[in-house]
């Protein structure tokens, strides 16, 4: 036991990098500096939240036409799975607050697990967009944005473009494009999230973080919560507003 | 203000030109002033209080809020009279008048095509009648541009797919600089042309030795048919399944939803381009879009039809005549049917 | 006798952060801030060069009115280039990334930045961002100015926009990750004893530039990354052919694009306030007013960037409130000129190299910040706007206020960071002459912008022709000047006299350690116990001076 403590203390020690003074400011930076690096997310992310409200105001039926054509079913069990992966991933870090390892490791896996099961409905959803000829501009070489649009009276079907009086196609592009930016920069700050809970979870595996040192788990729990938190935000703008147009 | 004695002061050549010379005056001044100021204080110091002996060291002055608070106050004033001047003189000049004869300028690498109300073309020259009022309205067929006269210290950007306008009023017959100072690619600074201010007699003589073309109107009105907006407008935009289009250009629209906006170009356009957005009160959006099917120039030709469209008048627009037009002036006559709508 | 008490290793084991590994790797792989500092210097003196020798092809263009010597594809490139190249590469980390990061650590009394590897990492992704728009310039150039406005820049520019913006944007990235390292630094690492109010005031500009810096620069970031994929995709959000809004990339670009003034003119107040504090042995007068005027400068500077818009089609009220905005973000500047200048007031003013810059910088900053009131004043922005007016205005915020505060932080903390002296005479003879050489560049453009003459005009209307030549007359004696010390400072790394620990008797941390300090800047962890510059008692200053100068006359 005693031989134990002197271990843990010795990595304790060991984690302290040479320009600190002591473990406590070490800790503080590091939570200090990943805040920071949030609000800078924040800002790289609001550019695109204006564009969205700004072209949202000005064409609204066309937003609202593009929205609906959205899988609703698919958004929101990606929502729950977000939601769940951010309840695993405070767990992750309370574990390892406390010094349990196995189940941070665990939760560190299932975090992951979540974070892979969203990017794949993710890939299913814009596959399906692929499908539709919903990929805005010329992004993809030789399938233009170019999808077909439902003709009144004919029956519904679910892979076509239902517009709503008033919208026009250039201006659904426009949404879609918006779509493929925003949600594309989400999936990609997802992709390096998992990278890095992997790396975290290789660490966690060597028994690296305890109760003494844990600030990496911590701040890339940070970094977890703030990317759901942004899906939290794209998921009623670009799948829900607009929805009851349909119905009028 | 007659400012031609002084250097360095571009001719001053509009109504409002004088004004602005006046007021970037007070800003030299208290520029001048300032910095004269500051410099005189700062070498006066440093030659004082020059070191004498190498290691003295001065009492330390840790500051004063009586003299912080007074040269945070006093340039505050000053910045604020500044901002007043500047803003009720942009906010005065910013409103066109409503009487002015309209000019129509659209921008294209690199040149300036200008279309007068009464049908004469002309590119990279601006014929215009001293002591008239002017009012441009202006778009762009590729990227921004810039509608610049030095003389006339007005300028304003010139946008795809919207309109801007500004306004002058010449005041001494010349030929003076037109600029586009918005970097528009290669041949930007080739982007150049003259203003060409006259006497109005010199100016009406110029009008009819040029043989007026077809006027936008007329021209708006072929391209109302040919469009189909006749379908639902009405043969003479008096309406039907779309809203009456007599008399609308000024008036106040009520939307569906509650709204109303002002009838100006910036909602003509918005309409004809993207219909859906502001669709009148009683009516439904089943007007198709009109975006990319009409060039910026068209899309004027339009705008101005619908313009001549007034409640008192035929609603056939009169092909160019610009002796009439000169003598309606005075009497205020093209702007009566624009008030009062509604 | 030393006057001010000492950090200092002991003279026999003089191992300093230059010496104490050798090898490329060992500065490839470097954690230390003052090797990384060192690294960046490097590097932006090189871009430096770079567009100034852009900026010589311009005055060289602009001597006759004909647009002879270059054809205007070829001039359109080289100003946007030298925009892109000084802006992004040079002036926005110049103080950060170079003094900053020697002294940001020294001055508080750290070890090292918080996160030295994210340090070094900047410093590769500045190297990064570098390397992919200098093949953008090799490939073929960008022409569509550095403000990137689009549609120009996403349809009708034939030249390497994809490539330029790409470079920007990454090295926008190193630009965040210092603002990032800086601000976790003054938080959390400061020495004991060290407060909030007890920091240089260099420290606080840089605090109020960091915050710039992580707010404003992922905007631009996210921006380009939009103009870019438009460009690709041939359709997107600012495109008015899909409804898109071209004003609105203006609005997101300035949103940065203004703020970013204040990350190069920040930085370089707060070298000013060291140098005008140090150099007549005063403490600042009104400390705390300086120190609050720099977070001013920074906050309201995210709210002005509307006065770029005047005549681009916004609307009337908006013009007004923005206006109204850009003279508010005018008072804290000013507070800081005054301040300045009542430093000075019963001080003991030395004449030397960095002190003349400082003076310099306040004659300039002072004609720079008032031309600018010219520009937010509305009715007189309609007429000047886009014209030689504007490039004058900014020019003296830029060169006469952040260049000037570079050089003489340069010259200040030269025996610092080299551990050697400059030579005096040249230094004041250079600094001389670029501040002639500057004058006489970018005055006559305010008189030809009044006079309307457009900016970015490859030729130009024959009247102009007098102030442009004036104009490149100026250049070429600014060109020379900047040559002096960039001569001089090579040649004192290896020749100049050894500089002692603390060569100007000063009591900043920075000066309490050798010069070149060790690697772990203080060998104990420095107790400051006094308040920023604070020079000793005057009876105890008197003491110690009567000793120092028997001491010198005894040597003699």
């Amino acid at each position: 036991m005693a031989e134990g403590v002197a271990i843990k203390h010795e990595a304790s020690q060991a984690a302290l990098q040479h320009h600190f003074e002591n473990m406590e400011q070490q800790r503080e930076a590091s939570a200090l500096g990943m805040w920071v690096f949030l609000v800078t997310e924040l800002m790289f992310f609001g550019g695109m939240f204006l564009a969205y409200t700004l072209y949202r105001t000005k064409f609204p039926a066309a937003f609202a036409s593009a929205s609906n054509h959205l899988d609703l079913t698919l958004g929101m069990v990606n929502t729950i799975v977000l939601i769940l992966s951010s309840f695993t991933m405070a767990l992750a870090v309370y574990s390892s607050q406390v010094g349990k390892r196995r189940n941070q490791i665990v939760c560190l896996v299932l975090t992951i697990v979540l974070g892979l099961t969203f990017l794949g409905i993710k890939a299913v959803e814009y596959y399906d967009k692929y499908e539709d000829h919903l990929i805005p501009g010329q992004l993809i070489p030789g399938r233009p944005f170019k999808p077909e649009v439902q003709e009144p009276g004919t029956p519904y079907d679910k892979h076509k473009l239902h517009l709503l009086p008033g919208a026009t196609l250039k201006n659904v592009e426009m949404f879609f494009w918006i779509y493929f930016a925003m949600t594309g920069m989400h999936a990609l700050h997802m992709i390096i999230g998992v990278g890095v809970l992997s790396v975290i979870l290789f660490f966690s595996w060597r028994g690296r973080y305890g109760p003494e040192y844990h600030n990496p788990v911590e701040i890339s729990g940070l970094y977890w919560h703030f990317v759901d938190i942004i899906w939290i935000f794209l998921f009623p703008l670009l799948y829900l507003l607009g929805r009851h147009l349909e119905h009028m | 203000m007659q400012t031609s004695w002084i250097p360095f002061i571009p001719e001053s050549a509009s109504t409002v030109s004088g004004k602005v010379d006046a007021l970037y005056f007070y800003l030299s001044g208290v520029t001048a002033f300032f910095t004269l100021l500051i410099s005189g204080v700062l070498i006066f110091f440093v030659v004082k209080y020059r070191r004498r002996t190498a290691f003295e060291i001065p009492r330390p002055i840790a500051g004063s809020l009586k003299l912080e608070t007074l040269w945070s106050v006093i340039p505050f004033i000053i910045a604020m009279s500044m901002f007043a001047w500047g803003a009720q003189l942009y906010f005065e000049n910013s409103r066109s008048p409503r009487n002015a004869n309209e000019v129509y300028v659209v921008g294209k690498q690199w040149m300036w095509k200008i279309q007068h109300s009464t049908g004469q073309r002309e590119i990279n020259e601006l014929h215009v009648p001293a002591g008239k009022k002017i009012k441009l309205i202006m778009t762009s067929e590729d990227t921004i541009h810039d509608f610049f006269i030095p003389a006339f210290r007005i300028k304003a950007d010139v946008l795809p797919g919207k309109y801007t306008t500004q306004w002058f009023e010449a005041t001494k017959p010349g030929t003076y600089h037109l600029f586009c100072a918005e970097y528009c690619g290669m041949n930007h600074s080739g982007m150049i042309g003259s203003v060409i201010v006259m006497q109005p007699t010199d100016f009406d003589n110029w009008l009819s030795g040029n043989a007026s073309q077809q006027s936008p109107a007329v021209a708006g009105q072929q391209l109302f048919q040919s469009l189909g907006c006749v379908s639902c407008h009405g043969a003479n935009g008096e309406g039907g399944r779309g809203p009456a289009l007599v008399g609308l250009f000024g008036s106040r629209v009520f939307l569906n939803g509650g709204q109303t906006v002002t009838a100006d170009e910036a909602y003509i356009r918005e309409s004809i381009e993207n219909p859906s957005a502001k669709v009148v009160s009683g009516f439904n959006p089943i007007m198709p879009t009109f975006q990319g099917q009409v060039t910026p120039e068209q899309l004027i030709q339009i705008m101005s039809y619908i313009k001549s469209l007034q409640v008192s008048g035929p609603p056939a627009p009169s092909t160019a005549a610009p002796a009439s037009r000169a003598e309606a002036s005075p009497a205020g006559a093209t702007a009566t049917p624009l008030l009062n709508r509604k | 006798m030393k006057a001010f008490e000492t950090f200092e290793t002991p003279a026999a084991a003089r191992v300093n952060y230059i010496n104490a590994q050798y090898g490329l790797k060992s500065w490839l792989l470097t954690k230390d801030h003052k090797r990384i500092a060192l690294l960046y210097l490097g590097s932006i003196s090189f871009f430096f060069l770079v567009g100034g020798v852009y900026a010589m092809l311009i005055r060289l263009e602009l001597l006759t009115p004909q647009g002879d010597l270059l054809s205007s594809a070829t001039y359109n490139k080289v100003f946007t280039q030298h925009g892109i190249i000084m802006i992004f590469f040079f002036l926005i980390p110049s103080i950060p990334a170079t003094l900053g990061n020697f002294l940001v650590p020294m001055m508080i009394g750290a070890k090292d930045l918080a996160f030295p590897r994210i340090n070094l990492l900047s410093w590769y992704i500045y190297l990064l961002g570098g390397i992919v728009t200098i093949y953008a310039l090799l490939a073929g150039g960008v022409d569509t100015g550095w403000t990137f406005y689009v549609p120009y820049s996403t349809t009708f520019s034939n030249s390497y926009v994809i490539a330029a913006g790409l470079g920007i944007f990454i090295s926008g990235f190193s630009s965040i990750l210092t603002g990032l390292n800086f601000i976790v630094t003054i938080h959390t690492m400061r020495a004991p004893g060290m407060t909030w109010f007890r920091l240089p005031l260099f420290i606080w500009a840089h605090y109020a530039t960091s915050l710039v810096m992580i707010l404003g620069t992922p905007v631009v970031a996210i921006t380009i990354l939009l103009l870019a994929f438009e460009r690709l995709t041939h359709v997107g959000i600012f495109d008015p052919a899909n409804g898109g809004d071209p004003v609105l990339f203006q609005h997101l670009f300035w949103f940065y694009s203004h703020p970013a003034v204040y990350i190069m003119v920040l930085p370089s107040m707060g070298v000013v306030s060291e140098l005008i504090a140090n150099f007549s042995r005063k403490n600042i007068f009104g400390y705390r007013f300086v120190a609050f005027s720099s977070l001013a400068i920074a906050v309201f500077g995210f709210l002005v960037w509307g006065h770029h818009l005047f005549v681009a089609s916004q609307s009337v009220y908006a013009g007004m409130v923005f206006s109204f905005l850009s003279f508010a973000v005018a008072i804290p500047s000013a507070i800081k000129v005054f301040n300045w200048t009542a430093t000075l007031y019963k001080g003991s003013i030395s004449y030397d190299t960095p002190m003349l810059y400082a003076l310099g910088f306040i004659g300039l900053f002072t004609v720079g910040g008032m031309t600018g009131l010219f520009l937010a004043s509305l009715a007189i922005d309609v007429h000047v706007s886009d014209t030689y007016f504007i490039v004058a205005h900014f020019h003296y915020i830029m060169v006469g206020g952040a260049l000037f505060g570079y050089l003489g932080g340069l010259h200040y903390w030269w025996p610092k960071i080299s551990g050697r002296m400059y030579p005096e005479g040249w230094g004041r003879f250079s600094a001389l002459v670029i501040f002639v050489g500057f004058n006489l560049t970018f005055l006559p453009q305010f008189v030809a912008g009044y006079l309307g003459m457009p900016r970015r005009y490859h030729a130009y209307p024959p009247e102009f022709q007098v102030f442009n030549v004036l104009s490149s007359a100026g250049a070429s004696i600014l060109g020379f000047g900047l040559l002096i010390p960039a001569i001089y400072l090579v040649w004192s790394m290896r020749y100049g006299k050894h500089a002692e620990a603390n060569p100007w008797h000063l009591p900043g941390l920075e000066w309490r350690t050798a010069s070149p300090p060790p690697t772990e800047n203080f060998l104990t962890t420095p107790i400051v116990t006094w308040e920023a510059y604070e020079f000793a008692p005057p009876e105890e200053m008197q003491v110690i001076g009567k000793m120092r100068e028997e001491a010198v006359s005894s040597e003699q």
